[in-house]
């Protein structure tokens, strides 16, 4: 995907960020999401190797390599933060203490079942943690490509995948658009131009139905 | 140093504790934390057949990775393997044996193990043919959970920021993820640290790991690999 097309999903992602909040970013899109706060300056970061309270990255030169995200990347702290270990770093999602976790993922159903860490034969990076995080963070948002590398729509009927954690994505958020997953089924949203309503429709296999205040993004 | 516990120690003296076929845990998460210097001991002494316990598999030349990369060990108990390519490989090859723990489950199974517990019950895995396969449910309070063996292994290795001759250890910020988990279920735990102080120098109340849980501390050679941001 284009780096706008990543941005503006990342974009959109943080819309869903409110001041004050607890929240866990993945890897890949969602670390983008950190770009796009504006003037939310309270938003405390989890990273599960154990922060929260996580900052930007620090700048060339100040780089301390026991002071990373969970990618391994170095990152800085803001106040109030607080180091710990691995059982409290996951305390703080099973307890549900996360308001909002945002991830990627490979498939996502209709119902909001998550697929993320397994393609059985091929890619095996296994779960990390991403079972607990899919499974109890209070708000869960998938940023993703809409189409995987051979052009299927990611947004199925049911995952064939083996699942990460089932009915639990709230949200979804793709380079087509926005769709909210409730008890009557997907909504789309948002839809990002040039797609349209009716090639949304096309190059997805999942139903949706269409909001009445559906937001038109450029 | 004073040395009233006989606990600070040469790497040449822990030779005798590491065997081939033995568990060996670790701490770290990506490399962060994993004791570089211990790790470095074990390639040299040629231990093979290792069956690994730690967060992930590291990077293919960072922390754990370096045993992992020499095809040092034959099972890991793990929640990720997708910063190490070669990880992968073995696996598709069947070289490597991989349990795949989701990784608050993980920690908690090595935390069980630290403070003598048999396992642990959690809801965490419980939807997943994956995770679920072999392990006993149980029903608590109506509600459903899996149960999960707590894990110990033969030697811990850990890193930390700080020890006293006793063993009481502070950490380094994010390099503390499993280490005081790790540190307390290891039958013989090992801690490679920055900087070994005088007794009484560490605050009781800034002690993470008490030194009852640490049996040999060897001061750190440093980090001797190149991080993923360099």
């Amino acid at each position: 995907m284009a780096i706008e097309d990543r941005n503006r999903i990342a974009k959109r992602a943080a819309a869903e960020i409110e001041d004050g909040m607890v929240v866990n970013l993945g890897i890949g899109i969602p670390s983008l999401v950190l770009n796009h706060l504006q003037n939310k300056n309270n938003i405390m970061f989890h990273s599960e190797n154990g922060i929260i309270g996580m900052g930007p990255s620090p700048k060339k030169g100040e780089e301390d390599e026991n002071l990373c995200n969970a990618a391994g990347y170095p990152v800085t702290i803001r106040k109030g933060a607080s180091y710990f270990d691995s059982t409290i770093a996951f305390a703080i999602a099973r307890r549900e203490k996360l308001d909002v976790t945002i991830l990627g993922a490979l498939e996502v159903s209709e119902t909001g079942d998550i697929a993320n860490w397994i393609v059985p034969g091929n890619r095996v990076p296994g779960m990390g943690g991403a079972m607990e995080l899919a499974k109890k963070a209070k708000k869960v948002i998938v940023v993703m490509s809409h189409f995987d590398k051979y052009g299927n729509s990611k947004i199925v009927p049911s995952c064939s995948l083996p699942l990460t954690a089932s009915s639990c994505v709230d949200l979804i958020i793709t380079n087509v658009g926005v769709f909210h997953v409730t008890k009557n089924g997907l909504i789309l949203t948002d839809i990002f131009l040039p797609y349209t309503v009716n090639e949304a429709k096309k190059q997805t296999t999942a139903k949706f139905s269409v909001s009445p205040t559906l937001a038109i993004i450029e | 140093m004073e040395n009233p516990f006989g606990k600070i120690t040469t790497y040449k003296e822990l030779a005798k504790y590491f065997h081939h076929n033995m568990s060996l845990m670790y701490g770290g998460f990506g490399g962060i934390g994993t004791p570089p210097s211990v790790i470095e001991f074990i390639l040299e002494l040629g231990i093979k057949d290792l069956y690994l316990i730690g967060n992930d598999t590291g990077f293919p030349n960072i922390g754990i990775g370096k045993l992992i990369s020499h095809e040092r060990a034959k099972k890991i108990t793990v929640s990720h393997i997708g910063s190490n390519p070669i990880a992968g490989k073995l696996m598709n090859e069947g070289k490597l044996e991989i349990e795949f723990s989701p990784q608050g489950t993980l920690v908690e199974r090595i935390r069980a193990g630290g403070v003598g517990l048999g396992g642990i019950v959690t809801d965490i895995g419980i939807e997943n043919e994956q995770t679920k396969q072999g392990k006993q449910m149980v029903t608590i309070n109506g509600k459903k959970y899996l149960v999960e063996q707590s894990l110990t292994a033969e030697v811990s290795i850990v890193y930390a920021k700080q020890s006293d001759p006793y063993g009481n250890l502070t950490y380094d910020k994010s390099a503390r993820n499993t280490n005081p988990l790790v540190a307390m279920a290891g039958d013989i735990t090992i801690a490679e640290v920055d900087e070994i102080v005088p007794l009484g120098s560490i605050h009781p109340e800034d002690v993470i790991t008490p030194g009852v849980f640490i049996d040999y501390i060897v001061p750190t050679q440093g980090v001797n690999w190149k991080w993923v941001w360099q």
